[in-house]
């Protein structure tokens, strides 16, 4: 028996997944029905006990998050999904939609339910359409059967949902700059506090969460608390998708209990690429601290992870082989970050593009080992000094490259060159194949 | 030239989507791609104009996002994925057997008008690497040769249909309509899941 547990994607590989018969035939739309007949501090609860954690890359208890909206205020509250996903080598939620968007609607409406908002969005990233047109099909048939608008299965729970295209800024995943952008601004972070609990969207109490956090609702009100908790770790509980790609041979989504293993992943995955072995990789994304084969056995989960000096992220896994070389694969995702660097902080608008030249001198096979303590000491003045956490990510895959890979920077100076050939890192055959 | 009453009617319907009318900003900045292949001065002011913002304030907003383009994009417009992952599973081989089938470098459109290029990050689908989207549509598990048919395919006015798509791959204008959130109907074309979505059900359907 494989440790995989799979309820996001269990209907995945029927043909019709994605439409509202299809989502209806394997049960869905039943944890509506059930929660529309508790009371919201009772669907709130339930899951604050469930242990959910927000899957986009904080780990955040998203009952607790609900819990932050003042009630009896008077105001308008809104739930807005963050469907952003643009973290380098994250491609978890892209998949779900395009799979199965009704489970992320029931999810929105048990939320809204549970947080009092009558107005909710899905902030989704612009570059990919055909998402696109799988959501708003499901929006428009979600309506059509009376399970979004003007008294929701007769209840008395009315409840808008609007779908919004972003438009290619990495930066709108951070939650406050989603904000700006959904309401019609450059997407730039906000200073904190206030935070959106309190003044969110239009300066309305607003939960911002992920899809697959939100995606997660449904079962748990389906199936209860204790059927959750019995899988995951002690402090992190549930199923997650984990994403494996690069250098395996068969990469993919597999959904699994919190703490499994990159060994046990990789041996899922068909292992690292036939007569190669692993070099690094990310837990969850480019902005957590790269890993070795070191630690194979690590329980990914939110505390596992964290104390081996990462953060389990998106869970991400980006799998790099002994043909690639390490200071390649950092020059680029701060080439990333230098482009995605919304501008509004100095050490990140400026840093980042110090950081790029450093690291392309190097990569170069320029300058000298003093450099490397200069390149750090950058990286001190940048992470941490900015108002979110793009700056942290950006000199992320720097610091642990150089804990984990310093000689390889010395090699690229004794060689006066990067000594690897990048053709032997693709998964082509030969070149132009 | 003016834009249409039919076009300042989907324009107002957009706007209604949101409780605050400066929200409908990006979709009316997609829509205004849609209907001029970029973001074109006449569709920056109607934009102030209805939203009662200034043009700079519309032009602020559209300038933040790589997405609205300053200049018309071919009908084909071919991304490349070169971050990282991508890059180093064969991304920059493509990207530069592109470059050179083509003849133009990124943000360039052929003499013909029918293919742009440009390097782009990552697109979420790093499980179907090197990726490709053209239109924003997914061509998955990409190489430098099929990268080729793809956009010859695309010249002659026949391209190849998305890996992960609808059946006919749509023109860039078409597809900048569904991103200002008009439906054209093709939601329920293409597959539900790709090959790699689906290996951990598999493998756990399998008892394995």
């Amino acid at each position: 028996m494989s440790k995989l547990t799979p309820v996001l994607s269990a209907n995945w590989d029927e043909k019709d997944s994605f439409t509202i018969e299809g989502y209806k035939r394997n049960g869905g739309y039943n944890a509506v029905a059930k929660a529309l007949t508790m009371e919201p501090d009772a669907v709130i609860a339930m899951i604050k006990d469930s242990g959910l954690r927000g899957r986009g890359g904080a780990g955040f208890p998203t009952g607790s998050k609900w819990g932050f909206i003042p009630q009896g205020d008077n105001k308008e509250h809104y739930l807005v999904v963050n469907a952003d996903e643009s973290e380098p080598g994250t491609c978890k939620d892209m998949p779900l939609l395009l799979a199965n968007p009704h489970v992320l609607i029931e999810g929105i409406i048990i939320g809204s339910y549970a947080i009092r908002a009558n107005h909710a969005f899905i902030y989704l990233r612009g570059e990919v359409v055909h998402v696109f047109r799988r959501v708003q099909q499901a929006i428009e048939d979600a309506y059509k059967a009376g399970l979004l608008g003007k008294n929701i299965g007769g209840k008395g729970f009315d409840l808008e949902l609007t779908l919004h295209a972003g438009a290619g800024a990495y930066i709108c995943g951070e939650e406050t700059a989603l904000l700006d952008s959904l309401e019609g601004f450059r997407g730039q972070p906000r200073l904190r506090p206030p935070f959106p609990a309190i003044a969110g969207l239009y300066a309305k109490p607003t939960v911002v969460n992920n899809v697959e956090s939100i995606a997660s609702v449904p079962a748990i009100i389906n199936n209860g608390v204790e059927w959750f908790q019995a899988m995951g770790t002690e402090k992190s509980k549930g199923f997650t998708l984990y994403s494996l790609s690069g250098h395996v041979n068969n990469p993919g989504q597999f959904e699994a209990p919190l703490g499994i293993t990159l060994r046990e992943l990789l041996e899922l995955a068909g292992g690292v690429r036939t007569g190669h072995k692993l070099k690094f990789w990310t837990p969850g994304g480019s902005s957590t601290p790269m890993f070795t084969d070191e630690h194979l056995d690590i329980p990914l989960d939110y505390e596992g992870v964290s104390a081996a000096g990462s953060m389990l992220g998106t869970k991400a896994l980006q799998i790099f082989d002994e043909t690639t070389c390490v200071i390649r694969a950092t020059l680029r995702w701060c080439e990333f970050y230098k482009h995605e660097s919304c501008g509004k902080c100095t050490p990140c608008r400026e840093g980042t593009w110090w950081l790029v030249q450093m690291l392309q001198d190097l990569e170069d096979g320029k300058g000298t080992e003093a450099d490397l303590t200069k390149l750090l000491d950058l990286c001190d003045n940048i992470a941490g000094r900015s108002f979110c956490a793009l700056a942290d990510g950006a000199v992320a895959p720097i610091i642990s490259s150089l804990k984990y890979f310093r000689d390889e920077y010395l090699e690229h100076q004794r060689n006066g060159g990067c000594p690897f050939d990048p053709v032997a890192s693709t998964i082509f055959k030969t070149v132009g194949a | 030239m003016n834009f249409s009453l039919d076009q300042l009617k989907i324009m107002d319907s957009i706007i209604a989507r949101y409780p605050r009318s400066r929200s409908a900003v990006m979709p009316l900045l997609h829509y205004v791609q849609a209907l001029d292949g970029y973001v074109t001065p006449r569709g920056i002011e109607k934009i102030s104009e209805l939203l009662n913002i200034s043009t700079a304030e519309v032009t602020a907003v559209s300038s933040f996002y790589t997405q609205y383009r300053t200049e018309p994009a071919g009908e084909y417009h071919v991304g490349v994925c070169i971050n990282t992952l991508c890059a180093v599973m064969g991304g920059d081989e493509i990207y530069k057997s592109l470059e050179d089938h083509l003849g133009i470098k990124n943000h360039e459109t052929t003499a013909d008008g029918r293919v742009s290029i440009e390097r782009i990050e990552c697109n979420a689908a790093c499980d179907y690497a090197p990726v490709v989207m053209v239109n924003w549509e997914f061509y998955d598990n990409q190489t430098p040769q099929s990268v080729k048919d793809l956009v010859d395919s695309a010249r002659a006015g026949k391209p190849t249909a998305p890996t992960r798509g609808p059946k006919t791959l749509r023109t860039w204008k078409q597809n900048s309509e569904v991103l200002a959130g008009l439906s054209d109907g093709l939601a329920n074309e293409g597959v539900s899941a790709g090959e790699a979505s689906l290996l951990g059900l598999k493998i756990a359907k399998g008892g394995k």
